[in-house]
């Protein structure tokens, strides 16, 4: 890829983790674009979500999330939701797939984030997402945590953090 | 993915003040997709929530159509319109952020009608739009504007990539 489009970080899990960080991210890019594909240790359902920190912050996040199962569809409203991911219930050695797209993360201006994300069960159960996440916060984003909600990320889950730039 | 300039930077705005359109023009013809990002929000005048229109080379015919669906927390929409005369690549609100990200496949194949498809985030909705073009003409100019007579505030930023496939 061009130098508008840099690897900043890549994470790939050798154990399970209760969480990630991408810390110290560079102010030297316009955006912002996670990639990662997952899967929970949670044992008592297909799918576990996955909620994001900026700067270590839980405050001041809101969103949107429309999903589809391939039999039904629906919305529900979120505050830190980051994706969706497999977890123990699921078929095995299935992992979901996540992309989410932040604009402008250097600026004084809140901070809106565009997820999409996919969880796929052997055509038993599968969802796909479409999320809005506002962060109500003017700082720059300097780093980026993500955590599952019930369980841990598993070995061979997989993290990419990409800047993009506009010039 | 081959090696080189495969997501460059075509051109960038950042608007100073506020502005009721904009317009990226002599679009090179040597990607193969296009992605626009835009980002920002309304100038202030009266709590509105409006699209934000796309028109390409300047065609004011009835030539788009397009599908949409969207959530809004508590309920689904989905609906089309046909024979428009503009097409949907986002949103623009005056008292919150919007963003979309809009993919133009094969913009600049003279032998195809265009398809779009912009995710758009706006305050209280997440949606997805796909969009048609019905013409083989090659996109050189993209006009942006919000709807219902309204304007990008300052800060508002559009940006347009360049993608090779080769």
């Amino acid at each position: 890829m061009a130098n508008t489009y840099t690897l900043i970080e890549a994470k790939s899990l050798t154990s399970t983790t209760a969480s990630i960080t991408f810390s110290s991210i560079p102010q030297t890019y316009t955006d912002l674009l996670i990639k990662y594909s997952g899967r929970t240790s949670r044992s008592d359902g297909t799918a576990d979500s996955v909620d994001v920190s900026f700067n270590s912050s839980t405050s001041n996040f809101s969103g949107r999330i429309l999903y589809g199962s391939g039999s039904s569809v629906g919305t529900s409203t979120t505050s830190r939701w980051l994706g969706s991911e497999n977890s123990g219930a699921s078929t095995a050695s299935t992992f979901a797939n996540v992309e989410a797209y932040i604009p402008n993360y250097t600026g004084s201006t809140y901070k809106s984030v565009s997820v999409d994300a996919v969880t796929e069960n052997n055509g038993t159960e599968a969802y796909s997402y479409l999320g809005a996440v506002l962060w109500s916060n003017t700082s720059a984003i300097t780093s980026i945590t993500l955590t599952p909600a019930i369980g841990s990320f598993v070995q061979y889950s997989t993290f990419y953090l990409y800047g993009i730039k506009n010039s | 993915m081959a090696a080189g300039a495969t997501y460059t930077p075509i051109a960038t705005t950042t608007l100073g003040s506020s502005a009721s359109s904009i317009t990226f023009s002599s679009i090179p013809q040597t990607y193969t997709d296009l992605v626009l990002i835009t980002e920002g929000i309304g100038a202030s005048g009266g709590s509105y929530d409006v699209d934000m229109i796309v028109r390409l080379n300047s065609d004011t015919g009835s030539n788009y159509s397009f599908t949409y669906f969207y959530g809004n927390g508590s309920s689904t929409v989905s609906s089309r319109s046909s024979n428009s005369t503009n097409a949907i690549v986002g949103g623009v609100n005056d008292s919150g952020r919007s963003m979309s990200i809009c993919h133009f496949n094969n913009y600049s194949n003279t032998n195809t009608y265009k398809t779009f498809i912009a995710r758009i985030n706006r305050p209280t909705i997440v949606a997805a739009f796909v969009n048609l073009w019905r013409s083989t003409s090659a996109i050189s100019t993209i006009y942006l504007y919000p709807d219902s007579s309204k304007s990008f505030a300052a800060g508002f930023t559009f940006t347009l990539y360049g993608i090779a496939a080769a």
